[in-house]
């Protein structure tokens, strides 16, 4: 009995020894976060089955995991115990973070070929922003979005406006928000939960300020440009009764623009594609108001490269990074997402050519590339945009003025920052 | 004879054989309770006092500790949760013997009453936060509309922070009624009748009868509900996730969720560890609190 049993596990082991032998295989885990859910998982399988039958020898696991909060913690825990995980989509704003855990190694190291580093030169430079640190490339972008203004056409109409002409500057902004205010719609809508740091980088850029520096170890939440940007948001609710006084909700807020409660909406292109879909009435997506200048937060996320891993399985990662980002698969992408395509060869392909004449809207978001600046991250990331969420809910709610608000948090953000100088 | 089955290893008639049987049969209970509760646990302290940020070969420190007191954030979650605790459990207990009574009588339609009671606790909590979400939303939500219906302009539920937390509570009371009913229904039906027969004879009031009978005989339920709810109101956050993420500006942050945004938000493992050994301490003077004075006072048949 015991012998037989130990002949056939031995079989086995030749067995499965020998089969292994015979792929010779690279295997990948990748973490992604799915932010907008459903479809998106379908689009990204659909990428890596493509890749894999070009690459046979190189074999990928996609393990999709919440937000991208959620990605990151189950990948870093997974890396933490031991569990293999070469690459990963995660927040762009995270690499300070990363950087400090020493997880991840940046994609200069690992290029080698000088076609290796044409690619890496190919992407929109606004993208980059967020993935660079002393001059080294640690995330690349793949589900890049900024925030764009959606608005109804319709309903300007109906206003007596031009339904080609959305607000350019603040004061049109408040201007055509009265005329589109009445008792059952609201003029405007800005998310305020959620993600309020982000939608908050767009007001600032707009007034000429930036959050923090390139080095991720400095904030400028006081300084009076900053402060009032926050005060003309706050305004929107509080004088100018064009939008809802007090927070406003992120997950619902499309629900709202669809369901025609408000004219106008902030949002991520990341939604331009569901909003097409939904949208029973005729709408416009434009750049946001120019306040002293154009501008919008770039925001979504980056791929990054795993430092726990064998040159072989970084040499297949960066395979990989390259396929997903080359130009037909990032057009692809754009037009099934809304997310924009991460490169200008992108938007040379002819399909998203053609997407891009067809329907305008896809092309606003990198027609704002050129106004945008880098998404808040610093060292301690999640705390620093904590300590920011906190204090424009803070003023937006009327607990606190403005400057209170945001020099209380700028004070504690030096308090946590001192560390990384 | 006491310890036999219980303690084992206390057992000296104890046969060998069935001594190790008896550590075999405990094993995989034992395995789990200390892999999943007692040497975290015990790790959890330790990190508290041993650690800083990324830093662990640091010695001993105060650190975390002394954080705990000047951290603003941390007094307003505690006071969050002290209001959610006396509101919430008092409220759900309340209700859930209010619906256990009215349904505990032969009525037509019995069944689908106690179903369509039961089932905010079958539904799972984020699934439901997710249908709240929009009961609350102020444009286009449930709540607004009906108060629309009587000319009233309505409330962003969530999003102000004088009404956020109540409006996290009353999703909670919802939740936990329906669960508790249970338990109080198969309590009730466990009252003998002729106990209520021997009062009526008597010419007890209905308000006598309550108080006199039902509720002191319902007291080891209600202890068991009590306890229950109190873990609850400590332990379920899930909500929080969809609901308002603690905010606006954490009015709506409760003690575990604080812990998680420290612990998973912004990597703060050492001043989260801090933080749960706090809650564990809250929940064991509670706990004394609970069993030490309160039961004592409670009536067993």
């Amino acid at each position: 009995m015991f012998k037989l049993a130990k002949k056939i596990a031995v079989a086995g082991l030749v067995a499965t020894g020998l089969t292994s032998m015979a792929h010779a295989e690279t295997k990948l885990t990748m973490y992604y976060p799915v932010a907008v859910g459903g479809p998106l998982t379908k689009i990204v399988d659909g990428m890596i089955e493509e890749f894999e039958t070009q690459n046979p020898d190189i074999d990928v696991e996609a393990i999709y995991a919440g937000n991208y909060n959620d990605a990151r913690i189950k990948a870093l825990a997974a890396l933490k115990s031991g569990q293999p995980a070469q690459l990963s989509v995660m927040f762009s704003i995270d690499v300070h973070e990363l950087m400090d855990l020493g997880a991840i190694v940046p994609f200069d190291d690992v290029v080698s070929t000088d076609e290796d580093k044409a690619w890496l030169d190919s992407f929109y430079g606004p993208l980059m922003q967020n993935g660079k640190v002393d001059g080294k490339t640690y995330g690349v972008p793949f589900q890049r979005s900024t925030i764009v203004m959606y608005y109804n056409k319709d309903m300007f109409r109906k206003a007596g406006l031009d339904p080609e002409k959305a607000p350019s500057s603040w004061a049109e902004l408040v201007d055509m928000g009265k005329k589109l205010t009445t008792e059952d719609q609201w003029g405007a809508m800005i998310p305020s939960t959620g993600y309020p740091y982000w939608m908050f980088g767009a007001f600032t850029k707009q007034n000429g300020e930036i959050l923090m520096n390139q080095a991720g170890n400095e904030t400028y939440f006081d300084k009076a440009g900053v402060v009032e940007a926050l005060d003309y948001w706050k305004s929107l609710g509080e004088e100018h009764k064009i939008m809802p006084a007090g927070t406003i909700e992120w997950g619902t807020l499309r629900q709202n623009f669809l369901e025609q409660k408000t004219a106008m909406m902030w949002h991520s292109t990341g939604n331009l594609t569901a909003v097409k879909k939904n949208a029973s009435f005729d709408f416009g997506v434009a750049k946001l108001p120019k306040g002293k200048e154009l501008g919008s937060p770039t925001g979504g996320g980056n791929f990054y490269l795993f430092k726990k891993s064998s040159d072989e399985e970084k040499q297949a990662a960066l395979k990989l990074v390259k396929f997903m980002t080359s130009p037909d698969q990032a057009a692809n992408w754009s037009i099934a997402t809304g997310y924009m395509g991460v490169s200008q060869a992108s938007y040379d392909t002819s399909e998203l050519k053609q997407y891009v004449q067809d329907f305008p809207p896809a092309a606003v978001a990198r027609d704002q590339l050129q106004h945008a600046t880098a998404e808040l991250s610093t060292h301690k990331a999640g705390r620093v945009r904590k300590l920011l969420d906190d204090a424009i809910q803070a003023s937006l709610t009327g607990q606190m003025s403005s400057e209170e608000a945001l020099q209380k948090a700028q004070k504690q953000a030096e308090n946590i920052l001192k560390r990384y100088k | 004879m006491l310890g036999k089955g219980i303690l084992p290893f206390f057992d000296i008639h104890m046969k060998n054989k069935q001594y190790i049987q008896a550590w075999l049969l405990l094993l995989p209970a034992l395995i789990l309770l200390a892999g999943f509760t007692h040497i975290p646990t015990i790790k959890t302290i330790w990190r508290s006092f041993f650690s800083l940020g990324e830093n662990t070969d640091i010695g001993f420190v105060w650190d975390n500790y002394e954080f705990l007191i000047i951290d603003d954030v941390l007094w307003q979650v505690l006071g969050n949760s002290f209001w959610y605790l006396v509101i919430t459990v008092p409220a759900s207990i309340v209700i859930a013997l209010a619906m256990a009574m009215w349904i505990n009588r032969h009525m037509p339609g019995r069944s689908l009453l106690r179903l369509s009671y039961f089932t905010p606790t079958v539904l799972p909590m984020i699934s439901v936060a997710n249908i709240w979400l929009f009961f609350y939303s102020p444009e286009i939500g449930l709540l607004n509309s009906i108060l629309g219906l009587f000319g009233h302009e309505g409330y962003n539920w969530l999003g102000d922070p004088d009404l956020a937390l109540y409006s996290v509570m009353a999703m909670t009371i919802w939740k936990e009624a329906g669960f508790f009913m249970i338990f109080y229904l198969a309590a009730l039906l466990g009252i003998r009748p002729d106990l209520y027969q021997a009062a009526r004879v008597e010419g007890s009031s209905e308000a006598n009868i309550f108080f006199r009978i039902t509720l002191p005989l319902l007291m080891p339920t209600t202890l068991f509900i009590l306890v229950n709810a109190i873990l609850n109101a400590f332990k379920m956050v899930d909500h929080l996730f969809i609901l308002t993420k603690g905010g606006p500006n954490n009015a709506s942050n409760l003690l575990l969720y604080y812990i998680y945004e420290n612990a998973f938000s912004f990597f703060e493992t050492s001043y989260a560890a801090a933080l749960t050994v706090l809650l564990l301490a809250i929940l064991v003077i509670l706990a004394v609190m609970q069993f030490g004075v309160l039961e004592r006072r409670i009536h067993y048949r």
